[in-house]
C-alpha cells in the first residue's frame, strides 16, 4: 500500500490510501474515491478531464509522454507540475505524493 | 420554424442511427447539436481510432463509421442544426413540442428524442475577468462561419490542431490573424506547424509564442486583448475577434433542467421503450440510464430502433404499426 495526499478544488486535503501492485492509475484510485473527475475517454490520454498538478512528488513519476502532454497543451491552464492522473501509475514512487485536482468538475 | 416528426437533440452515433429507424416507419427527423460537425464523441474524441465491437465491421475507424452512418441515412434527407445547443423544451396544447436552441432556432415536432451522449461539448474557457460579458461580442470559441471575420482583426489562442488550422483558414479571410500561445513550439500536426511558422516569418500572421492571456478590454464590444510572456512583460494587442481554442468538455446543460427523472447526469428510461417520464420524450445511447445500461455504440442503435416502434403511435395515431424486415420493403426514401 502507498498513501499520497489529494487536494480537491476547495482546497481541501485528505490522504488516500491505494494498493501499489495492481496496475490501477491515479485516476481510477480518485474515481473509486469518489473525487468529482470526469475522466470521459476512460483513461485513453484522450481528453484530459482528469487533470491534476503533482504538488509533492513530482521526481517518483517519470516524463510525460507525448499523447499526455498533447492533451495538457491544449487545456487552457497549464502548469510546469500538470500531469494527467490516468497516466500515472500507482506505485511506492507515490509515497508522499500530493496532487491537486484541475480536471473540471462532474 | 422548422417543422418534423421527431427532433433529435445530439448528432453522434447514436442520434445519427435514430435518422434510419425512423425513416424506415416514414417519420422525418431534424437533429440538432452543439457541435459544428457530426458525430458526438466519434468525431470529437477519438475520430482516428479504431473501433473494434460493431457488427458487420471487424474493425472501424470512428471518423468512417459517422461517414457511413451519414451514408446510410441519406436517402430519410433528415434536416440538421449544427453549433447550436438545445436550451429549451415548451410542451404544446397538443401534446408536441417546441425546441428553442442557443442561437434561437425553433422546431416544433410531435417526438423528442434526446440522444445527448455525456451531454453537451461545450469550450473550455480561459480564466479571464468579463469573459462572459464579450462572449457574442468579440469572444467566440467556435468558427461557425468563417465569412463572420473578412477584413477584421482575430486573435485565436491555444496550441492544438484546430488552433494552426484556423490561423491558416483565416490568414487569407482576416484583415490580421495573431496566434498567441503557451509554448514555443506546437504539439499539432507538423505541416500544420511548419506552415504557421513560415507564415510568421513571411509576415502573413503575428506569432505571440510563450504568452498567456491576461485581459480582455471593450467598450461593448471587444477592442483589445493583452498577454504576458514568461518574463512577465506584457503587451496589449488591438482586435476585433479573440477565439480561444482549448477544447470541449461534455457538460449535462440544459438538459437537466426538463423535468425529467435523472440519476448521476444519466436520464432514466424505461427499457421497453426508452421512453422517460415525460410523455412523447425518449432518451436513446450514452445519456439514458437503467439496470446494467452499458455504454456502448451498439446498445444505442438497439434502443434507437425500439424506441421508434414506440414513437411512431404519436406521429400517425391513426395508423397501426405492423412490423416488417427492412428486406421485405427496402430502404424507400420520403
Ligand atoms: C475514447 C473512447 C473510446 C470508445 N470506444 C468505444 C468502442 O470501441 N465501442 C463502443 O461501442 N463505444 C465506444 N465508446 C463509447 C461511445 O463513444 C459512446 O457509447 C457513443 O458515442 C454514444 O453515442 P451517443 O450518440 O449516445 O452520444 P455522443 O457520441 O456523446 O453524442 C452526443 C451528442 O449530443 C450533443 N448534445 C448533448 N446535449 C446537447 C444539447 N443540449 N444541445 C445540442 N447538442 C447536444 C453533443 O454535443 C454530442 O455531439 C468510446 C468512448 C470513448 C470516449
Ligand atoms: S481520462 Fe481522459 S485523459 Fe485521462
Amino acid at each position: 500500500m502507498v498513501t499520497f495526499e489529494v487536494e480537491d478544488h476547495d482546497g481541501n486535503r485528505q490522504p488516500i490510501e491505494a494498493p501499489d501492485d495492481m496496475g490501477l492509475s491515479l485516476m481510477e484510485v480518485l474515481k473509486a474515491s469518489e473525487y468529482p473527475v470526469l475522466a470521459t475517454c476512460g483513461g485513453m490520454a484522450l481528453c484530459a478531464t482528469c487533470h491534476v498538478e503533482v504538488l509533492q512528488g513530482k521526481d517518483g513519476l517519470g516524463d510525460a509522454t507525448d499523447p499526455e502532454l498533447d492533451q495538457l497543451e491544449g487545456l487552457p491552464e497549464m502548469y510546469d507540475t500538470s500531469r494527467l492522473a490516468c497516466q500515472i501509475r500507482i506505485s511506492d514512487q507515490l509515497e508522499g505524493a500530493v496532487f491537486k485536482l484541475r480536471g473540471e468538475d462532474q | 420554424m422548422i417543422t418534423t416528426d421527431i427532433c433529435i437533440v445530439g448528432a453522434g452515433p447514436v442520434g445519427l442511427f435514430t435518422v434510419f429507424e425512423a425513416g424506415l416507419l416514414k417519420m422525418r427527423c431534424h437533429l440538432i447539436d452543439a457541435l459544428p460537425q457530426v458525430g458526438g464523441q466519434l468525431s470529437e474524441i477519438y475520430p482516428q481510432k479504431p473501433i473494434y465491437d460493431i457488427p458487420g465491421y471487424p474493425e472501424v475507424k470512428a471518423q468512417e463509421l459517422v461517414d457511413n452512418l451519414m451514408k446510410q441515412i441519406e436517402p430519410f434527407d433528415p434536416s440538421f442544426t449544427l453549433g447550436e445547443r438545445v436550451d429549451y423544451l415548451a410542451k404544446q396544447d397538443d401534446g408536441s413540442f417546441v425546441i428553442t436552441t442557443s442561437d434561437k432556432t425553433k422546431v416544433h415536432a410531435q417526438v423528442i428524442v434526446i440522444a445527448g451522449g455525456l451531454g453537451c461539448f461545450e469550450p473550455r474557457k480561459p480564466v479571464l475577468e468579463n469573459l462572459e460579458s464579450f462572449e457574442g461580442k468579440g469572444i467566440t470559441y467556435m468558427v461557425k462561419d468563417p465569412e463572420q471575420f473578412r477584413d477584421k482583426k482575430v486573435i485565436l489562442a491555444g496550441g492544438g490542431d484546430s488552433a494552426l488550422d484556423w490561423t491558416i483558414f483565416l490568414s487569407d479571410v482576416a484583415e490580421k490573424v495573431t496566434l498567441v500561445h503557451r509554448n514555443e513550439t506546437f504539439r499539432g500536426a507538423p505541416d500544420s506547424a511548419a506552415k504557421v511558422f513560415d507564415m510568421a516569418n513571411n509576415g502573413k500572421i503575428d506569432l505571440i509564442l510563450s504568452s498567456n492571456l491576461t485581459k480582455i478590454s471593450g467598450n461593448g464590444h471587444l477592442q483589445s486583448v493583452s498577454m504576458k510572456n514568461k518574463a512577465k512583460e506584457e503587451i496589449t494587442v488591438d482586435t476585433d475577434y479573440l477565439i480561444p481554442l482549448f477544447g470541449l468538455s461534455p457538460k449535462l446543460g440544459p438538459i437537466a433542467e426538463w423535468g425529467l427523472n435523472i440519476d448521476k447526469n444519466a436520464i432514466e428510461v424505461d427499457t421497453t421503450d426508452y421512453s422517460t417520464n415525460v410523455e412523447r420524450i425518449y432518451a436513446v445511447g450514452d445519456i439514458n440510464t437503467y439496470e446494467n445500461k452499458l455504454k456502448l455504440i451498439l446498445c444505442g442503435f438497439h434502443e434507437a430502433a425500439l424506441m421508434c416502434h414506440s414513437a411512431f403511435k404519436y406521429v400517425y395515431p391513426d395508423q397501426k404499426l405492423s412490423f416488417k424486415y427492412t428486406t421485405v420493403n427496402g430502404v424507400n426514401a420520403f
